[in-house]
């Protein structure tokens, strides 16, 4: 037994292991709102789910700039019931506007996990997907998913607001068919993106268990 | 016994005209607003589609008791001042408790929701919530002086406190109380600005700069509630303004279902117009600090309110 491990074949424990550490985040299971499960008051809600969105807009990188944009006159993202949230608690959902370094990840973090389900995340721009040209900075994270469970990635660098007003369709889509909102799945999963997080995140000084 | 349910069945009407009015008041300032800078805006129903939302969340945080009270406390509040307030005038089905209150009964009980909010506010404990809460205090003693004063004005010169009594007056005379005493309406539309919290008095909700101030750290269900009784309370203030100063609504000769209809046409007509006032108001100011509120507020309505009270006292025979 001994030597089959050393030449290399894994042990069901390490492909479990594998499978958790590997999976997907995005499209991860255990959602209360499978389209096979959601009734017609289902339906109903996310008819409203889907037209009123409250947006908490955290400006980390560039992609800030491009919020004011989407808002005003021009694109005016309220004709889909786009609007600015003034705190997490009220937010539905959370704009990653760039890249993130680490000491603003642990903040984002914070700000996700005071949000009420059903929660959706956004992010914006090639450095929120896989760094971009931040890809080899000591201290920014590259892959937004590993951290928490992203919705929709809108690609750009940066995304104009065509771009964002797209994304935000392609959210109300997921949100129609019952196929946003990670909250509980993040609850669930939640040793595995602790783990993640407490990687990269230095002073780690979040409370074990505290009110969400 | 019919006469129990016609009570209770017109309660739930009143309850009903006033949450749907309220609430599409609200999405048609946001409509104006945007039509005003230039933009589509939102739809008129999206109000309504904000407050499904917000009671479909499946999860809802409250910051202990107080916390989880003060929407429901908010919601009492404006529920009783509606029944006090003669929607349309003597209406079968609006009429409620209008003959038992009075004005200074009114006068104590809108207090009681900002009351609940500051409570739940000050358990969140978010530092937001306790600057939120004291300007909006603040603010509260700079409006209400003017406001009381107008409202003093209007008990001296008819010699009574039931705004059911001032409706039969103007409806008797043929004369509105804006006609009759002008002053003390325009110390009250001045109040109403700070009352109903838009720019340049939206220094309690502060976008940008408090985060939405008391209700910081209330999301969800709670928020959806809070939203209901906001919505509430802006359709009592303006039907109180109605009732109080343009006539009031409902004073026609048809019978049944025809006047009713016609009674509720007017109401809206006229708190349509008189809401447009501080909401045009905000479109084209910026934001007050709270010393400029209270200022704003002592200054020249509280001068009208005190102009509205020698009128008063002169039109009485008092002096002069």
């Amino acid at each position: 037994m001994s030597e089959i491990k050393s030449i290399g074949i894994p042990t069901p424990e390490e492909i479990k292991q594998a499978q958790i550490d590997f999976a997907p985040r995005c499209t991860s299971a255990g959602r209360v709102n499978d389209k096979e499960t959601q009734g017609m008051v289902e339906h109903i809600l996310n008819f409203a789910r889907k037209h009123s969105l409250f947006v908490v807009a955290y400006g980390t990188g560039c992609g800030a700039i491009e919020i004011p944009a989407t808002m005003t006159s021009r694109y005016d993202a309220e004709r889909f019931g786009i609007r600015g949230a003034a705190t997490p608690r009220q937010a539905d959902v959370m704009l990653i506007t760039g890249y993130l370094s680490t000491k603003t990840l642990k903040r984002v973090i914070r700000v996700y996990e005071q949000m009420q389900d059903p929660k959706y995340v956004i992010a914006f721009g090639s450095c929120a997907i896989n760094g971009g040209m931040y890809f080899d900075s000591y201290n920014t994270i590259n892959a937004l998913d590993r951290y928490l469970p992203v919705d929709v990635y809108i690609s750009g660098c940066m995304p104009r607001p065509e771009s964002v007003i797209k994304g935000f369709v392609k959210l109300q889509e997921l949100i129609k068919n019952g196929n946003a909102g990670n909250g509980e799945a993040y609850r669930s999963d939640l040793d595995w993106y602790r783990k993640n997080q407490q990687k990269v995140i230095k002073n780690w000084d979040f409370p074990d268990n505290y009110n969400w | 016994m019919e006469g129990i349910f016609i009570k209770i069945l017109g309660a739930f009407l009143t309850a009903i005209l006033a949450f749907v009015v309220g609430m599409l008041y609200g999405g048609l300032r946001r409509k104006v607003i945007a039509r005003a800078q230039n933009r589509v805006g939102p739809p008129i129903h999206q109000n309504f589609l904000d407050l499904m939302k917000l009671q479909a969340k499946r999860t809802n945080i409250a910051h202990g008791f107080m916390g989880h009270m003060a929407p429901v406390w908010i919601i009492i509040a404006a529920m009783t001042v509606l029944m006090f307030i003669p929607i349309l005038h003597g209406n079968l089905w609006f009429e409620n408790l209008t003959m038992k209150g009075d004005l200074i009964f009114l006068l104590y009980m809108m207090v009681f929701g900002s009351l609940g909010m500051a409570l739940g506010a000050g358990q969140s404990g978010n530092p937001n919530s306790a600057m939120g809460v004291s300007r909006g205090l603040a603010q509260l003693v700079g409006f209400e002086i003017p406001f009381f004063l107008a409202l003093i004005a209007l008990m001296i010169q008819f010699n009574t406190t039931s705004i059911a009594v001032l409706m039969d007056h103007q409806e008797a005379t043929g004369r509105w109380i804006i006609v009759d005493n002008p002053f003390a309406f325009i110390a009250a539309l001045l109040a109403s600005l700070g009352m109903f919290r838009y720019a340049p008095f939206d220094i309690v909700g502060a976008p940008a700069e408090l985060a939405s101030g008391p209700r910081s750290e209330f999301g969800g269900k709670y928020l959806g509630t809070m939203m209901t009784g906001g919505a509430v309370f802006a359709f009592i203030k303006l039907v109180m303004y109605v009732d109080l100063f343009l006539g009031g609504a409902g004073n026609n000769n048809l019978e049944g279902l025809a006047g009713t209809a016609l009674g509720l046409v007017e109401l809206l007509v006229k708190t349509f117009l008189l809401y447009m006032i501080p909401v045009f108001i905000g479109l084209v100011t910026p934001r007050f600090r709270t010393e400029q509120a209270i200022q704003f507020f002592w200054k020249w309505p509280t001068f009208f309110g005190i102009l509205a009270i020698v009128w008063a006292l002169y039109k009485n025979g008092t002096i002069g």
